[in-house]
């Protein structure tokens, strides 16, 4: 499944009357992955968040293959095309692994119980899945949350500070699930400040250049 | 669509059977505040009888208004409100479900215990079937309402809930009249089901535009 064309057009974000970035142009094509840089308060969760339709933009627009998605004709299949995961992961402390994916997935389409149990044991976590996750480290909730990653399958992944808490294996592993799902054709868009550089097919756009 | 639905209704059921405190504190409040009742105003049956309807009613409309206050926060918190939001699922079904999930916990169990705390009250059982019936359809009026205040007050850092009592208590007002009114009728042994009819009417009305009211505030909140 290719994803289709991003244009971010003009976009100017703003909060509390503060301008976080004006005028931020970058289009994106299939099977690229832009790493959004910037030191802290620049606006790479806002810009992230405008992106996946959380929060209103001051200005400009945002395409996806070809049509508008903040407010426009686009919106509904941009929604069904893209998997946020934000800086708050969505996993509920009282519930297990198992029940935490299978309410977030079935908000979009339900899945299998086996499929659950594969993709705890991909992301290492096999024998955790009835583990309460507030008994786990924020490492392991963080895996749990990236198990979406397997078992909803997207064309446009957005990702807030996908590497936090995660140790180096599961970093590299990370990287290298991002790397195969651009070469299927996938969009990323990912904010992190861990360093990126040795790989070559990671674009940057660096948002305290912006302004 | 059904089985979204259905997912909702497990998970909600699973978060509540694991934090029971939750769910009991409501109740328990509701059952102190009628129970401390004779015990500081004297055991006269006219007196309690007179007043039952109306300390019944005060006490499950606060009842529910303190477990109103937690309705959303967690989700907001752990980011799932944003999972919610961005769900080709409409937000309005989903928060429809959380709110008869919260009522099934609040107001469904206060009606349950209601027939004891009246006896306690001195109530005839003639007038329990009303009573209950009242509060049946009048929780539910207060717990959708009061999912609005809820979403509205999602976002803020502390003092959330004093804003909320604010915000919602003057829509609850029509309910407590209505829902005293209708024990005052069936007391007196007057007929009651103009009253029950209004009370649905409220019901119906809430039932179907609170919902779009909750999903817009909830889409407020998580937007900041």
């Amino acid at each position: 499944m290719a994803a289709e064309q991003i244009d971010i057009i003009d976009l100017t974000c703003e909060r509390d009357e503060r301008e976080l970035f004006r005028g931020l142009s970058c289009r994106l094509q299939a099977g690229e992955v832009l790493q959004v840089a910037g030191p802290n308060g620049a606006g790479k969760t806002s810009l992230l968040r405008i992106l996946a339709g959380l929060m209103p933009a001051a200005d400009g627009d945002v395409h996806y293959g070809g049509r508008s998605v903040l407010g426009g004709s686009g919106r509904e299949h941009w929604r069904r095309s893209l998997l946020f995961l934000g800086h708050a992961t969505a996993v509920k402390a009282t519930l297990t692994a198992e029940e935490n994916l299978a309410w977030l997935c079935a908000l979009d389409q339900p899945v299998a119980p086996e499929a659950i149990w594969d993709a705890l044991a991909a992301v290492g976590l096999r024998g955790y899945e009835d583990v309460p996750c507030r008994q786990m480290s924020a490492g392991q909730q963080r895996r749990v949350a990236l198990a979406r990653l397997r078992l909803q399958h997207k064309p446009v992944w957005v990702l807030d500070e996908p590497f936090t808490a995660l140790d180096q294996a599961a970093v590299r592993a990370l990287e290298q699930q991002i790397l195969a799902f651009a070469d299927t054709g996938g969009t990323v868009v990912l904010t992190t400040h861990h360093s990126l550089d040795h790989l070559s097919q990671v674009r940057q756009l660096d948002l305290g250049r912006v302004v | 669509m059904r089985a979204v639905i259905w997912q909702l209704l497990q998970r909600e059921w699973q978060l509540s059977w694991r934090r029971p405190g939750d769910v009991l504190n409501p109740l328990v409040f509701f059952a102190m505040v009628i129970t401390l009742f004779p015990l500081a105003v004297g055991p006269e049956p006219q007196m309690l009888q007179r007043m039952a309807s109306g300390v019944i009613w005060v006490a499950a409309l606060l009842a529910t208004l303190l477990s109103l206050d937690g309705l959303f926060r967690s989700d907001f918190e752990d980011g799932s409100l944003e999972q919610w939001v961005l769900s080709p699922h409409p937000l309005t079904l989903l928060v429809l479900v959380k709110v008869l999930h919260h009522w099934l916990m609040c107001g469904v169990l206060l009606v349950l215990l209601t027939p004891l705390l009246g006896m306690m009250l001195a109530l005839p059982w003639s007038v329990i079937p009303v009573l209950c019936v009242t509060l049946l359809l009048g929780t539910a009026v207060l717990s959708l309402l009061g999912a609005i205040g809820a979403a509205l007050t999602v976002g803020l850092k502390g003092g959330g809930s004093m804003l909320l009592a604010l915000l919602i208590l003057p829509l609850y007002i029509p309910v407590l009249i209505l829902g005293t009114g209708t024990m005052d009728a069936a007391l007196q042994g007057l007929p009651v089901q103009g009253y029950l009819l209004w009370m649905s009417c409220l019901a119906v009305l809430a039932l179907s535009l609170s919902p779009l009211a909750i999903a817009a505030g909830l889409r407020i909140g998580v937007s900041e």
